[in-house]
């Protein structure tokens, strides 16, 4: 029942390379991700210098109130925004991509940024639009319990029996056509102002960011991480078809269900405060993927990393284009992505999917 | 160790493939032969638990429904005919991820100890790093062996192995699974199509035929001209190699004397 005597140092050392090549990634990422959040809390129409900045941040010396408000009370939970909602998505898509085995798997693809959209429009033609405090409210609330029930209906049809993985796909991008379609007679119904409204939400947008949202989307994603992060192994050999994943003892459908409910969790509270910013949860994992393969240890953390590089850097550009205003973060997303992914594709020396 | 599958029977939907299908396979290699859809990946996905036939699987007497999934799993290992994977892995992390059973966050000495030693044995240390992805065929199925190979199983199911290899890597991967199943006392099993490969390499044979079992036992007395005309409708001879082992030369189709279907073996399939 043993292996042979011999051990191959070779073997060894090769594995210790691969892992601190991963963490070292990791890292860089990680370091890269905060100079994003820097320079996105140095950016903006106040034309505040960066060692103002960073004397308001660090609260030393004497830091005038102004400065102290711009960053505390709206660049700096905007910035961090930026950041967790990219780890949300991009943690959320790597898992869809995973569990379903189909790179185009993301929360846009699967109808949960469409059906968030859906959910905030139905409130603004409700007229949730014309009471301010109600807005702040309800508009998520209601984005969040429509990107709920979209994953609840993908989940219902994950869990009929002998449903196949494609299954799944198809209907999520079944309930993204049956959303886009709410929106536009929403749309269609409404006012002048709450089209505009509704336009406005559907673009995405990191300005309404608080701290009380802040802290909603980072407490999912510190109560999802871990939870997901236990399964990485599993997550890893269900790669290899779901025969082998079985064979190797993964109950592969308690798996699939269960993490499709964290991601569906995962993804809804990040899109109900953005809006649509649907480009990231598709992209990011496929960069970390990448740079560090599928390796769930690595391919998860990572993922939420480019995350939230892509959005923070977003989210820089979106206020650098038009000096002095705020282009909406959702079309940024997609315009600075796209080259960068496409750029990242035929690059590549190996095959990532 | 034994396992023993006892009355099976299995059908996907209306469609019965296995009809009470007895199989005791001791310590050693066997082959199960068969035509196309006789039943041979089915007959292994219902010994290793995938599959829940009528009729009961006991692993040395006992009930496999009484084992805990983790231990069964352990113990024993399934390798589907298909290997393909798009994954983007690299071959020691292919090979550590057949530990899944108690695998922690970071590998222990003993996972890399035994994937070390499994890599020196298989001959694939130098490709260590390499993604699987990028793998030749034959080095592919080496990896899924590997990983196979790494829970240390007692039952090692192999479903077609040597599918789709040439001939080199068809022996090459025969003679180790001889070699492994030896050193290691495993119990392996491999559905295999070659008649002549089965019985170079197999201790016992079992031939089914529209899901049951036509026969088994030592090649020699197995792989007849009878056995052959009446399960793959093919006339061969059957001739002896210098060290005893029966050597298959298929001649022609053999005139059918039932009109259930068209010959297996025809144009469609």
């Amino acid at each position: 029942m043993k292996g042979p005597a011999a051990y191959s140092e070779p073997v060894v050392a090769a594995y210790g390379r691969l892992v601190r090549w991963r963490t070292a990634v990791m890292g860089l990422v990680g370091c890269l991700v905060a100079t994003g959040v820097i320079v996105d809390i140095a950016t903006g129409p106040a034309g505040l210098t960066v060692s103002e900045i960073l004397a308001a941040i660090v609260r030393v010396g004497s830091v005038p109130s102004q400065h102290d408000v711009i960053v505390w009370t709206f660049r700096m939970p905007t910035a961090l925004m930026a950041v967790v909602v990219g780890a949300a998505l991009g943690v959320a898509g790597a898992e869809m991509q995973t569990i379903l085995n189909n790179p185009l798997a993301s929360p846009y693809t699967l109808g949960v940024s469409a059906s968030a959209s859906f959910g905030a429009a139905l409130a603004v033609v409700l007229g949730a639009g014309a009471i301010p405090l109600v807005e702040t409210l309800a508009l998520p609330a209601s984005a969040f319990a429509m990107a709920m029930l979209c994953s609840l209906a993908i989940y219902a049809l994950a869990r009929i029996k002998g449903a196949s993985r494609e299954t799944i796909i198809l209907g999520g991008v079944a309930l993204l056509f049956l959303f886009n379609a709410g929106v536009g007679l929403l749309k269609y119904v409404a006012s002048e102002e709450q089209l505009a409204a509704i336009t406005f939400w559907i673009f995405g947008s990191l300005q309404g960011a608080t701290w009380t949202k802040l802290a909603v989307v980072a407490g999912t994603l510190a109560v999802t991480g871990p939870l997901l992060a236990v399964h990485a192994w599993k997550l890893t050999a269900l790669r290899l078809g779901d025969d082998r994943a079985r064979s190797l003892g993964v109950n592969v459908r308690r798996l699939r269900l269960t993490t499709l409910v964290l991601v569906s969790l995962l993804s809804a509270v990040a899109v109900c405060f953005v809006g649509t910013i649907g480009f990231i949860g598709f992209v990011g994992p496929h960069l970390a993927r990448i740079m560090v393969g599928e390796d769930q240890r690595f391919l998860m953390p990572l993922s939420g990393l480019t995350g939230a590089l892509l959005l923070s850097i977003a989210s820089i550009a979106s206020k650098s284009i038009f000096p002095g205003a705020v282009f909406p973060i959702g079309i940024a997303t997609a315009f600075m992505g796209v080259p960068f992914f496409a750029a990242m594709v035929l690059l590549r020396r190996r095959s990532y999917w | 160790m034994i396992l023993e599958g006892k009355n099976l029977s299995f059908a996907y939907r209306s469609d019965r493939v296995l009809h009470d299908v007895d199989v005791r396979l001791e310590p050693g290699v066997t082959a199960i032969i068969g035509p196309n859809a006789a039943g041979k990946s089915t007959l292994l996905r219902c010994l290793c638990g995938l599959l829940k036939p009528r009729g009961s699987v006991q692993l040395d007497g006992r009930d496999v429904r009484n084992v805990p999934v983790a231990e069964r799993s352990r113990i024993i290992s399934y390798l589907p005919q298909d290997t393909s994977t798009q994954a983007v892995l690299s071959v020691v992390e292919s090979v550590l991820l057949g530990r899944l059973h108690g695998l922690g966050w970071r590998p222990s000495e003993e996972d890399l100890r035994v994937v070390t030693g499994l890599l020196d044995e298989l001959d694939l240390a130098d490709l260590a790093e390499r993604s699987i992805t990028e793998l030749s065929g034959g080095q592919g199925q080496m990896v899924a062996l590997a990983q196979a190979l790494a829970r240390e199983p007692d039952i090692l199911l192999l479903d077609e192995p040597t599918a789709n290899l040439d001939l080199e890597h068809q022996f090459e991967i025969c003679s180790l699974m001889r070699r492994l199943t030896e050193s290691r006392g495993m119990t392996t099993v491999m559905a295999m199509h070659d008649l002549n490969v089965a019985a170079r390499f197999a201790d016992v044979v079992y031939v089914l035929q529209d899901g049951a079992v036509h026969s088994h036992g030592p090649a020699t007395t197995v792989m007849t001209h009878s056995m052959i005309a009446s399960v793959y409708h093919v006339n061969a001879r059957v001739a002896a190699c210098p060290d005893g082992r029966p050597l298959v030369t298929p001649l022609e189709l053999a005139v059918r004397e039932d009109n259930r279907r068209g010959h297996p073996s025809g144009p469609t399939g």
